[in-house]
């Protein structure tokens, strides 16, 4: 080691309220390194991260953290206020709440400007323009007097970033930087702050959970598990030669395809077939107009889709672009223009109908959040019971028990169908993540659904969770021959599970097709960009 | 699963956890038990407090007063009127030889006037009337026995049809939402702004002054408070995904309101149950403080707290009146206090 250590932290220790969640890690940063620290949530990353510069509220820290040969955990507030934004800056993972809404970004660049470098009020102005310039967000003069919502999500990190970059410190700290954005946007903000990297010479410490990242930015990588750091070393060994097992896990969490390839007889009658699909919200217009009539967004700009029997389409795109409400008018839950067919059955005719009850049995969903998806105040047995109480009403309370047991076993929550009544009577806030999620996919199994709809089932969980779950719903697939129309913003996970993809962008399928094709041979200059920030 | 172990500790819904972390709370919990008492003691205050005798032995006959008026020719008296069980006469014929009677703790009712007392009315305490009289010569004990369980009973009833009446409301505004919304909203904006001490004095004037109207009028404004914290409660459930999941099952909106929404919802209402009780003691104590609550002769603290304020040297009035206000609406309040701290959610995982 020629380079001066520049961060060098012994034996953290972090507790709350008496209980030890960092049991006393080691790293160190040159000046100028990247280190990246991964790990799942509940790790301690973050929390060993911030607690340096005491950013952890009701944290008792203890250890040494020497920044230039000054303990940064000895140091009094007042001092440590001085190192805060100064020497050490911190960019946050999501900039709409770390960024102040009532103050444009030009002013909360300018305060650190005139806080921390001690330049007079013209000055700044002038020095903040730089900045955000260098930060390559466009007509900096202007975005200056722009408040943070009237930011995309991209800017408003660019913002952050450049506000943390005003002191010019040595060492940034990125707590999961990109993790509120988008994908093709990652890849830019990660290169953004590698170049800025190298032009400061500062260091910088990433905290992800993002494997990808890490292999694309850092130099070395230190790996926590449950409060310990379990492995560290330069990024190309870690990832050529992993030593521990926790490591390994993770690198061999990429989600891998298993799926069964069906041949679908060119006359089967598709599950789900749209054409010209288009959604629509009403939105207030602006001022007097408003009080009359209603405006329109248009969510879905006419979509055709087709999803065959025992197969998956994958919906690819970022937020914003209507890949959702597509996921909300297929259950019906919305109003829609154009057809929209289950299993040969109009939707909008089996409501006019009044039919659309059986209709709901064959289509069930899956949603992101495995927190709200719950309700917080039913037992297990209520939850996954309740499709039964709807659409079976016939079976006995002693009939349905055994049904939800047997749909518990089926997504693995319980090993052995004979002991799962001591399940039934527990509720949601018991079980971890994965496996609100594996009862979300026993509650939509239950009544024997013939297409599920997945809305980004695994983006909450974590990597090594996501795995599972995601075999689980290959291994349903296989064994039941469901469809599944999966809506995700991930590439890996269209990769493992889809058949058929369809690109959205803005409301609109730009791309469709059989999945190698799409994803090998992307014609759409979006979905290229969407594959390559995967790799 | 690799949390199977998880699976041996015992569980516990929502609301169990909520009542644990209540207990927790000391102050709180001894305030529940100690009002609980008090409300079911005073729900027998004719066992308690009453100027006929429980049971009377006379002549080999065993008579219940209590529940059944005897003459007073019945015990050896003269005339067929009901009997003055206070009247010295009765009481010696009452106990005289093997005759026995068994009297209330204090035997007096709340609108028992002692026309025997040794000492000119208002009376201070004395051995005769622990807490001394009113005014009228009435037992002050008894009257704030009775005058009690009428104001919690009155508490009561006032919080349960405004919170019956605020959740519906509040439920339908927020489960429909944009126009039954914007309606609703508009209306209570109007009926809010309805002057309320106005009404309760001109329909005091119009019609006879009952128990019932007092409710009645109070109920028609003490809902609205309650339908915003619901409706806003179901504006932000409504959009949750387990929601949405109840919609794609097929369930119908009723079904969706009441499994899956309102158990949701009910936290504010819940917390605000002690506050909201405590609010219409106070109303209804400064209603007949006023003169416009109850019709004369029901027994009331706040028809107390006025003659307290009539005859200030009469001090054990205003005194005990206040004692047993203060009482009732800190207990109130300490509940309160633990119940917000129970159901707060950040503190829900503790």
């Amino acid at each position: 080691m020629t380079a001066p250590m520049l961060l060098e932290v012994s034996d953290l220790r972090v507790a709350f309220g008496g209980q030890e969640v960092v049991h006393g890690i080691n790293f160190s940063i040159q000046a100028g390194e990247k280190l990246a620290l991964v790990g799942e949530s509940g790790s301690g990353k973050t929390v060993s991260a911030l607690s340096l510069l005491r950013l952890v509220h009701n944290a008792e820290v203890s250890g040494r953290a020497l920044l230039l040969g000054r303990d940064l955990l000895a140091l009094s507030e007042h001092q440590l206020r001085g190192v805060r934004g100064d020497e050490v800056a911190v960019v946050f993972q999501e900039p709409m709440s770390a960024l102040n809404p009532l103050y444009t970004v030009g002013d909360q660049i300018r305060e650190v400007l005139q806080l921390k470098k001690g330049l007079t009020p013209r000055q700044a102005v002038a020095a903040s323009h730089e900045l955000l310039a260098s930060t390559g967000i466009p007509e900096p003069a202007r975005r200056a007097n722009a408040f943070p919502h009237q930011l995309s999500g991209g800017q408003r990190q660019r913002a952050m970033i450049a506000m943390a970059l005003a002191s010019a410190p040595k060492l940034l700290l990125a707590d999961e930087p990109t993790t509120a954005l988008d994908v093709t946007l990652r890849v830019q903000i990660l290169d953004l702050l590698a170049d800025l990297q190298r032009q400061h010479g500062m260091a910088v410490l990433l905290i992800t959970h993002d494997l990808n990242l890490v292999r694309r930015f850092a130099d070395r990588v230190a790996v926590m598990e449950r409060g310990h750091l379990v492995e560290q070393g330069g990024v190309g060994d870690v990832f050529a030669a992993p030593q521990h097992p926790y490591t390994r896990k993770l690198l061999a969490s990429k989600p891998e395809r298993d799926v069964a390839e069906p041949v679908v007889p060119a006359d089967a009658a598709p599950v789900l077939k749209s054409q010209r699909l288009r959604v629509s919200y009403p939105v207030r217009l602006p001022g007097f107009k408003g009080w009359f009539r209603k405006g329109e967004f248009v969510a879905v700009k006419g979509a055709d889709m087709v999803v065959a029997p025992g197969q998956t389409l994958g919906v690819i795109g970022e937020s914003g672009s209507g890949k959702s409400t597509l996921a909300l008018a297929a259950l019906g839950l919305m109003p829609h223009q154009g057809s929209l067919q289950i299993d040969g059955t109009d939707w909008a005719q089996a409501k006019k109908a009044g039919r659309d009850r059986a209709l709901r049995q064959r289509i069930q969903v899956v949603f992101q959040d495995p927190f709200s998806s719950l309700s917080p105040r039913m037992t297990i047995e209520q939850i996954v019971g309740e499709g039964l109480q709807v659409h079976q009403p016939a079976l006995s309370v002693a009939q349905r028990r055994e049904r939800v047991v047997t749909a518990l076993a089926d997504v693995g929550l319980v090993d052995d169908p004979g002991r799962g009544g001591d399940w039934l009577q527990r509720y949601p806030h018991e079980f971890s993540g994965g496996q609100r999620q594996r009862l979300a996919i026993a509650r939509a199994l239950i009544v024997d659904p013939q297409l599920l709809v997945l809305d980004e089932p695994t983006s909450a969980l974590d990597v090594t969770v996501q795995k599972q779950v995601l075999s689980l719903l290959q291994r349903l697939q296989r064994e039941r021959g469901l469809s599944y129309l999966l809506i995700t913003h991930d590439v890996d996970v269209i990769h493992a599970m889809a058949h058929e993809v369809m690109v959205m962008k803005d409301g609109e399928v730009v791309e469709s097709g059989p999945v190698e094709r799409v994803l090998q041979a992307p014609e759409h200059p979006y979905t290229r960009a969407l594959v390559q920030a995967a790799v | 699963m690799s949390n199977s172990t998880e699976a041996a500790a015992p569980s516990r819904s929502p609301g169990a956890r909520a009542w644990r972390r209540f207990k927790r709370n000391r102050l709180g919990y001894w305030s529940l038990l100690i009002f609980f008492v008090l409300v079911v003691g005073s729900l027998f205050a004719e066992l308690l407090s009453n100027d006929r005798p429980l049971i009377v032995r006379y002549e080999g006959n065993t008579y219940f007063p209590l529940v059944k008026d005897y003459a007073e020719t019945v015990f050896g008296g003269d005339f067929a009127t009901p009997a003055d069980y206070l009247d010295p006469f009765i009481r010696e014929q009452i106990t005289r030889g093997d005759n026995w009677a068994l009297y209330a703790p204090n035997p007096y009712g709340a609108q028992t006037i002692n026309y025997f007392a040794k000492a000119p009315n208002p009376s201070a305490p004395t051995w005769d009337n622990w807490l001394g009289t009113d005014d009228r010569g009435r037992d002050l004990l008894a009257q704030l026995i009775y005058g009690f369980r009428v104001s919690v009973l009155f508490a009561l009833a006032l919080t349960a049809i405004g919170v019956v009446l605020g959740v519906i409301t509040g439920a339908i505004q927020g489960f429909f939402g944009g126009k039954t919304d914007l309606a609703f909203q508009r209306f209570i904006e109007i009926w809010g702004s309805m002057p309320e001490l106005y009404l309760l004095i001109i329909f005091s004037a119009v019609f006879s002054p009952s128990v019932g109207l007092l409710l009645i009028l109070l109920s028609l404004f003490g809902w609205m408070g309650l339908s915003d914290y619901v409706r806003a409660e179901f504006l932000r459930n409504r959009q949750l995904d387990y929601v949405r999941a109840a919609r794609a099952m097929g369930l119908s909106n009723a079904q969706i309101i009441w499994r899956h929404i309102l158990p949701n919802s009910l936290t504010p209402v819940v917390t605000f149950l002690p506050f909201r009780m405590s609010a219409a003691i106070l109303a209804l104590t400064s209603l007949d403080f006023l003169g416009l609550g109850v019709p004369p002769g029901t027994p009331s603290l706040g028809e107390l707290l006025n003659q307290g304020k009539g005859s200030i040297d009469a001090w054990w009035i205003s005194l005990s009146t206040f004692a047993v206000l203060v009482i009732t609406l800190l207990l109130l309040t300490f509940m309160g206090d633990a119940l917000r701290d129970a159901l707060d959610p950040r503190k829900a995982d503790q």
